[in-house]
């Protein structure tokens, strides 16, 4: 597959493996200075991390290999001569794959269709040969380990298969370069196993794999080297060896004194929320949420751990009234919320930051001001007008307080980084005059400053009598940020752990304890296609 | 249409002037179609003529700022132009056959078009129907109905709304006046209205508008019943202008209403527009058919014109958009 012949380890000389260089990489786009003078080099068989917050420059990087950018400045070398990426198709053409966090699959297609979309096998007669395709996409699944037939529809996929897919696609071509853009985001502590030991034997094929993440943990678990982005510059390459906190200042330039700073209530407040017997049916016939009951106090922030597919989101998704239920009631205030109705829901003081910022959280070419106001929008209007000035003094002082960096509210949500969307988001609420706040992967994709003022925000609130419920995937967030811990598998709730007895091995023991004897081992990465 | 006036430092004025070109597009097109006119033809620029070009752009503009509401809000409204004939048709038979008072039957008229477009924003809303289908539904029943209440044929429209059609002090043409009117109240609908606020919200993203506590599906009632009630305008307009509300009228008009709504600016996936732009939109379609009318350039090559100036004006904002993202 490529011209390295033998499994190179660390320390080998970089001359000899080197794959890919960019040396002096620039590029501005009017009004910002993206890239700044970027440094970096990929050798044969290794994985290599990009480090960096939101706005680093990273996503700017991975489009110039990607050939959706060209650099002004500085020169791309592969396997030592210079190239220019011009295109998509350059990319390909020079073995530059990349796996980007919104999947190019097309949903109504097998996965063997999708595998090699525009280039399928075709019979003497020119149509297409489908069991040539299908021999070929299942030994390709078989290298990623996806126990699934290319026969089946993309869209019956959980979201750790498409990655699969996405990985088995850029296998077929050839792929010498991979770039991963936060493949673990979106995928629970198993599924992130099953993608490291894809990526270890990818790394022992001399595949050279360019890997982004946020979990500074992972690192060290996969990674060989770290160059760390800063301001669109690249400040340092460091073996993966190198410690978090050193990991940490290089990245935002400043130490972060606590990671998650949480502080705890000393008396739980008045009760809030009552949950009781919340129950719906699933698709796939199973229950989607089986009798779930809690309570959630003033003051408390709760978090609801458990796989991906566990129903958390479902749970969310239910109290907001966003989908409705088969049996069970919601109370706040000891007042039961009518099902499915998010306006009522919002009148008891309920707020919803979706799993998906983009596609439910903001309207992203709605101008920030518009994005923070909408949940208020009935409050600003009197006899049906809008009180424009109103909204404009409303969503500047919450901008400022959230500390939203932007140039100007009337900018689209779109022109902003992941962490200042998160903020939109979570100040729409705010504005909307929230109690109870559910937070549904509150962080993911977030840079590490951005993460530590949203947790800021959640013991501000906390601490003016409000509860935050936290649904998030990140094990050491959960845990850090709440004051219990509710523990979901399968639509059930499975446990509930507070102080000392909250830890990481005692929350992934409840969330896959129901998974044991079950005879499909898969079944952790097939309950994904629920959440 | 959220113009970004920053001006990166280091453009070259070449660089600026495509940006601004690209900024203020469909404004650009309109004078830059306007001085093309008048070089060409001495009669383009005189007063009378330029009210002309009022005259013929007010119906289609009067549909379209209905229509932007509905585009704005990522739908489609196909029955504007037979909606518009079924309104003046139903007002003119309760004038002139059925001897209501013209208050009354103007007031009908107009009801009968909100009624449609309540109907087709129902369908949409809670039954689910994509609005192309919708709409294309009632396109054709509205042309239905005003054939049948009208029997086939044109019904005289009352002589005390002929006003509508005429003009103030002899030179002042009404129907620019009413045009000017509904495009204030649109401007105002869309900048400063509960309604107007929610469309962009539900236009950019639906579910990101529910999930914060917007009433989406009345909201799209609303939206489609105001596209009926300004395309009822359109009617009444046109009819006063022919003096006959004819079953028949308006037929195709849906198309140029849209046509003027993306000249304008606004993207058919939902989230932007503006009365300003639409009413731009119609000013363009209006003078490159008033012009090409003095170079007498047969109606067949007309036709292609205006297809491409359509095709070159939403390339352009495509262009423009692309440049300040």
């Amino acid at each position: 597959m490529t011209g390295v012949d033998d499994v190179p380890g660390r320390g080998t000389t970089p001359v000899r493996n080197e794959l890919l260089r960019i040396e002096g990489a620039a590029k501005s786009f009017p009004g910002v200075r993206a890239l700044d003078g970027v440094d970096l080099s990929l050798r044969a068989g290794e994985v290599h991390v990009l480090l960096g917050e939101n706005g680093a420059g990273k996503s700017t990087l991975i489009k110039m290999l990607s050939g959706v950018h060209r650099p002004d400045e500085g020169r791309i070398l592969m396997d030592g001569r210079e190239v220019a990426i011009r295109s998509a198709q350059d990319a390909e053409r020079l073995g530059i794959a990349t796996i980007h966090q919104e999947f190019n699959l097309v949903p109504g297609l097998t996965v063997a269709e999708n595998l090699f979309l525009g280039r399928q096998p075709r019979t003497r007669l020119g149509l297409i040969d489908k069991r040539t395709l299908h021999t070929r996409a299942a030994a390709l699944l078989r290298r990623v380990r996806l126990d699934a037939s290319p026969a089946t529809p993309v869209r019956e996929l959980g979201i750790a298969q498409l990655q699969m897919v996405e990985i088995a696609k850029a296998l077929s071509l050839d792929a010498r370069v991979l770039i991963m853009d936060e493949p673990t985001a979106v995928l629970t502590s198993g599924e992130v196993e099953t993608l490291f030991g894809i990526v270890r034997a990818l790394r022992a094929s001399g595949v050279g794999v360019l890997f982004i993440t946020h979990h500074l943990q992972e690192i060290a678990a996969l990674g060989d080297r770290v160059t760390v982005l800063r301001d669109g510059r690249s400040v340092a390459e460091v073996p993966a060896t190198a410690g978090e906190d050193e990991l940490i200042r290089l990245m935002v330039g400043r130490d972060i004194a606590e990671q998650y700073p949480r502080r705890r209530p000393d008396t739980p407040g008045a009760p809030l929320l009552r949950v009781r017997g919340l129950t719906r049916a699933g698709a796939a016939g199973g229950p989607a949420l089986q009798d779930v009951a809690f309570d959630v106090r003033a003051g408390e922030v709760v978090g609801l751990a458990g796989l991906v597919g566990a129903g958390r989101t479902e749970v969310a998704r239910a109290l907001f009234g966003a989908d409705r239920y088969d049996a069970g009631t919601v109370e706040i205030d000891g007042r039961p919320l009518p099902r499915g109705d998010v306006r009522a829901a919002m009148r008891a003081g309920l707020g919803l930051v979706p799993e998906d910022r983009k596609g439910q959280g903001l309207v992203l070419d709605a101008s920030l001001q518009d994005n923070l106001t909408l949940a208020r929008l009935h409050r600003d209007t009197r006899a049906g007008f809008v009180d424009r000035r109103a909204q404009r003094r409303e969503a500047a002082e919450v901008a400022a307080r959230l500390k939203v960096r932007t140039t100007g509210l009337d900018r689209s949500a779109r022109t902003l980084s992941g962490g200042n969307q998160q903020k939109i988001v979570i100040g729409k609420w705010l504005l909307a005059g929230v109690r109870l706040l559910i937070l549904d992967e509150p962080t993911r994709g977030i840079d590490v400053g951005a993460k530590v003022e949203i947790y800021r925000l959640v013991n501000e609130l906390t601490a003016a009598g409000c509860a935050v419920l936290m649904i998030s995937s990140d094990l050491p967030e959960v845990l850090g940020m709440s004051d219990r811990v509710l523990v979901m598998a399968q639509g059930r709730l499975v446990g509930e752990l507070a102080g000392p007895a909250a830890t990481q091995d005692a929350v992934m023991e409840l969330a896959v304890r129901p998974a044991h004897g079950n005879t499909n081992d898969q079944s952790a990465m097939e309950g994904s296609d629920v959440g | 249409m959220s113009a970004e006036v920053l001006r990166a430092p280091g453009t070259t004025s070449g660089q600026w002037l495509r940006g601004a070109v690209l900024r203020n597009g469909p404004l650009g097109g309109l004078v830059a179609l306007v001085v093309v006119m008048a070089v060409l033809s001495r009669d383009f620029l005189n007063g009378q003529n330029l009210l002309n070009v009022g005259v013929q752009a007010s119906v289609t503009a009067i549909l379209a700022f209905g229509v932007t509401f509905v585009i704005v809000s990522a739908g489609i409204d196909l029955s504007v132009g037979s909606v518009a004939a079924l309104s003046a048709t139903v007002a003119a038979w309760a004038a002139t056959r059925e001897g209501l008072p013209v208050w009354l039957a103007l007031l009908l008229g107009l009801a009968v078009g909100a009624v449609a477009g309540l109907l087709s924003g129902a369908l949409v809303a809670y039954g689910r129907l994509p609005a192309f289908i919708a709409t294309l539904a009632m396109l054709s029943v509205a042309r239905g109905l005003a054939l049948v209440v009208s029997g086939g044929s044109p019904i005289a429209f009352p002589a005390s709304l002929g006003g509508l059609g005429d003009t103030l002090g002899g030179w002042l043409p009404v129907p620019v006046l009413v045009m000017a009117a509904m495009g204030l109240l649109a401007a105002l609908v869309l900048a400063r209205t509960y309604t107007g606020r929610a469309m962009f919200a539900i236009g950019g993203n639906e579910e990101a508008a529910r999930l914060s506590g917007i009433d989406v599906r009345r909201r799209k009632l609303v939206v489609y019943a105001l596209s009926g009630l300004f395309a009822a305008v359109a009617g009444i307009v046109l009819a006063a202008r022919l003096t006959s509300a004819q079953p028949q009228a308006a037929a195709g008009y849906e198309l140029d209403a849209i046509a003027a709504v993306v000249i304008g600016g606004a993207s058919l996936s939902g989230g932007s527009g503006k009365a300003s732009g639409t009413l731009i939109g119609a000013l363009i379609l209006a003078v490159l058919r008033n012009g090409l009318n003095l170079l007498s350039v047969s109606a067949f090559w007309q036709q292609v014109a205006t297809g491409l100036v359509i095709a070159v004006a939403v390339l352009l904002d495509t262009l423009r958009r692309r440049s300040t993202r």
